[in-house]
């Protein structure tokens, strides 16, 4: 592991390492990169809307597109093409600069996010040391979390924009969404930097290989995941709460189709209209390479350790990220939509007090000290929490139990008087 | 299972066969009661069954079917009888394929087919008239150039009347009660109002009904029951 660490670390961006010419190799393989991300992402893009439209259609015992190309694989870049063909219109009452801006600022994160994260090993071009992963900033995580925020104002500005209703709806669900899970999310990832001691994704990844074997059969490669290492809880609350960052059902009540007509979007056509439509599948894909990164083992596979991160890393990453693609699909095609209520009850009082609950069971233990000190540190903060726990399950349940009780008032004033009672 | 059991539906449901057909490849055999395109028949001597009443253009909810009647020269009849029907138009992008104009016809002068795959690329191909309805010589309908038909399809011009029982009684379904086809005489009634079985067993209900009656009617010298469902 630590070999590996070291490998990780070392290897770290050449941009880093001696000053930045601006014509250079090193330049050129950064700029080769960028470009190659780009495209695999803009192709992956394509490939998940058909992976998403087939896989839903197999579950609703239906066939799905198959009509462009073989089994329909170039369906959506029949309706790409046909969507940028199409006239752009703007509300009469749109803000037009903000709504020229908001699609940009939508789908340009989705594409920043996939920069800091490691697909694979490290690879020797050009008289360099590569990491297969567009940029390894120090900061990665952070960059990350920064970053899918701004994409909250590419929603938040569309809705706003329009000039509409419906659309302005969806912008505060989302605006209120996104906050409400954001901060779930930050206390997850933070268990994962109170680990691995780093907010740097290469050293998350090489922080995640373990020492378990059966025998010779070394199962390092998965047992140090973090999902395991951390009590599979804060990978349970950042899946939860990405998937309500993503706007994906169960949490898609930002476009609710039966509601809100198209949401956000509503008023949006053509290009315009294709970029959102981008973001969302891409912002999908960054999360579950995200998702990967902080509790999957990243690109470790069977054959790490053998070769240090090993040559098939990236083949093990996309399988991973093909599985929970997989999932995404599968969640949409079997959950239905939150009630508004129900998705706040969700972050507010269930995911955030969970998330805090286990960042400090993590922290106590990484305190450090002897078994001695660990057993103090549990004994101390276990009653600690638990009161804290009693004190705010009671408010609440007091509240609820004060508001049910006003509101039956006032359903037996409405029933007696037959006027609505004032509320 | 609570939460999960959906889950296990869906991954189940992935393994299962396809529901949809693949449609312009595959096409299903349509159901002997569909409603198509209309066609207006004609008897076995060539005369056409239409008496130009307008009863199908009162009954239309879509106002689609346009009918004027007009006096047969007596030399040259078109229809037996007085009247024959002297324009007879119906607009396809109104008509609803309810077939209540089949119901309210009094001669089976108008029924449906089994097309559904007609797109006129202009409104006044939209409007049939009696050129376009009325059947060919040989008792098939006249294709049009823009109707897209299956094979046989256009010898089920009157399957929605045949596989109906008369009067809408169960107790008579399969007597035939239909006049007969230039090109097919009279022909037989098609399955598909509840199995044979169903509604022999109604009709045997009904004759031990009626029987019942009819002994009891003697027996106390009121005669009320009539056997034959009354209403003369």
């Amino acid at each position: 592991m630590m070999a590996l660490l070291a490998q990780v670390t070392d290897a770290g961006d050449p941009l880093f390492e001696k000053g930045v010419k601006l014509f250079s190799t090193v330049m050129l393989i950064v700029l080769i990169k960028a470009v190659l991300a780009f495209v695999i992402l803009l192709v992956a893009v394509l490939l998940m809307v058909w992976f998403e439209r087939k896989v839903i259609s197999d579950m609703q015992d239906r066939i799905g597109p198959n009509r462009a190309g073989p089994w329909g694989l170039l369906q959506t870049l029949a309706d790409g093409t046909k969507l940028f063909f199409k006239e752009t219109l703007f509300p009469e009452r749109a803000d037009k600069a903000v709504f020229r801006l908001a699609p940009y600022l939508s789908a340009v994160p989705a594409f920043l996010t996939f920069a800091v994260i490691p697909v694979g090993g490290v690879v020797h071009w050009f008289g360099h040391t590569w990491n297969l992963q567009l940029a390894d900033p120090p900061i990665g995580v952070l960059f990350s979390l920064a970053i899918s925020s701004i994409a909250v104002y590419g929603i938040m500005l569309a809705g706003w924009s329009s000039g509409s209703k419906y659309p302005l709806i969806g912008s505060v669900r989302a605006t209120a969404q996104m906050v409400s899970y954001e901060a779930a999310m930050g206390l997850a990832v933070a268990t994962v930097v109170l680990k691995s001691s780093s907010l740097r994704t290469g050293t998350i990844v090489a922080q995640q290989v373990g020492t378990a074997h059966i025998g010779r059969l070394s199962l390092g490669w998965i047992s140090g995941w973090n999902i395991i290492a951390l009590g599979f809880v804060p990978a349970i609350i950042f899946a939860i709460a990405g998937t309500a960052e993503l706007n994906r059902p169960p949490f898609d009540l930002v476009e609710a189709e039966s509601e809100l007509v198209g949401g956000f979007h509503t008023e949006y056509a053509s290009a315009r209209f294709a970029f959102f439509y981008l973001a969302e599948f891409m912002n999908t894909i960054t999360m579950s390479a995200l998702i990967i990164t902080l509790f999957l083992g990243g690109p470790l596979g069977p054959d790490t350790g053998i070769w240090g991160l090993g040559r098939l890393s990236p083949v093990w990453f996309l399988a991973k990220l093909l599985v929970l693609l997989f999932c995404y699909v599968w969640i949409r095609g079997t959950l239905p939509r939150f009630r508004y209520d129900q998705l706040m009850d969700l972050g507010w009082k269930k995911l955030i007090p969970a998330a805090l609950f286990w960042l400090l069971v993590i922290a106590t233990i990484r305190l450090g000290g002897s078994t001695g000190d660990k057993l103090l540190h549990f004994a101390v903060a276990i009653p600690v929490v638990a009161i804290g726990v009693w004190v705010l399950v009671t408010a609440m349940r007091r509240g609820r139990e004060r508001t049910d009780a006003k509101n039956a008032a006032m359903a037996a004033k409405t029933l007696t008087t037959g006027r609505p009672g004032r509320f | 299972m609570g939460y999960l059991g959906g889950f296990a539906v869906t991954f189940r449901e992935m393994f299962k066969d396809r529901l949809t057909s693949e449609y312009p490849d595959v096409k299903r055999p349509k159901p002997e009661r569909f409603h198509g395109r209309h066609v207006l028949n004609r008897y076995e001597d060539g005369m056409e069954k239409c008496i130009g009443c307008e009863l199908c253009a009162a009954v239309c909810p879509a106002k689609c079917i346009y009918v004027r009647g007009a006096d047969n020269d007596p030399q040259n009849p078109t229809a037996p009888g007085e009247r024959f029907g002297f324009v007879y138009e119906i607009n396809y992008l109104r008509c609803i394929h309810c077939d209540l104009c089949v119901e309210a016809c009094p001669t089976e002068a108008i029924t449906e087919s089994k097309l559904f795959e007609f797109s006129f690329t202009s409104r006044r191909d939209a409007i049939y008239t009696k050129t376009e309805l009325l059947v060919g010589d040989d008792g098939r309908p006249k294709q049009q150039p823009w109707e897209d038909w299956r094979e046989g399809d256009d010898k089920h011009t009157s399957g929605w009347m045949r596989a109906t029982s008369p009067g809408g009684l169960a107790a008579t379904g399969g007597t035939v009660q239909w006049s007969g086809e230039l090109g097919y005489g009279v022909r037989a009634p098609e399955p598909g109002q509840g199995g044979e079985v169903e509604f022999r067993l109604a009709r045997m209900a009904l004759a031990a009904k009626a029987a019942k009656a009819m002994t009891s009617a003697t027996s106390d010298g009121h005669g009320a029951a009539d056997p034959h469902g009354g209403g003369h």
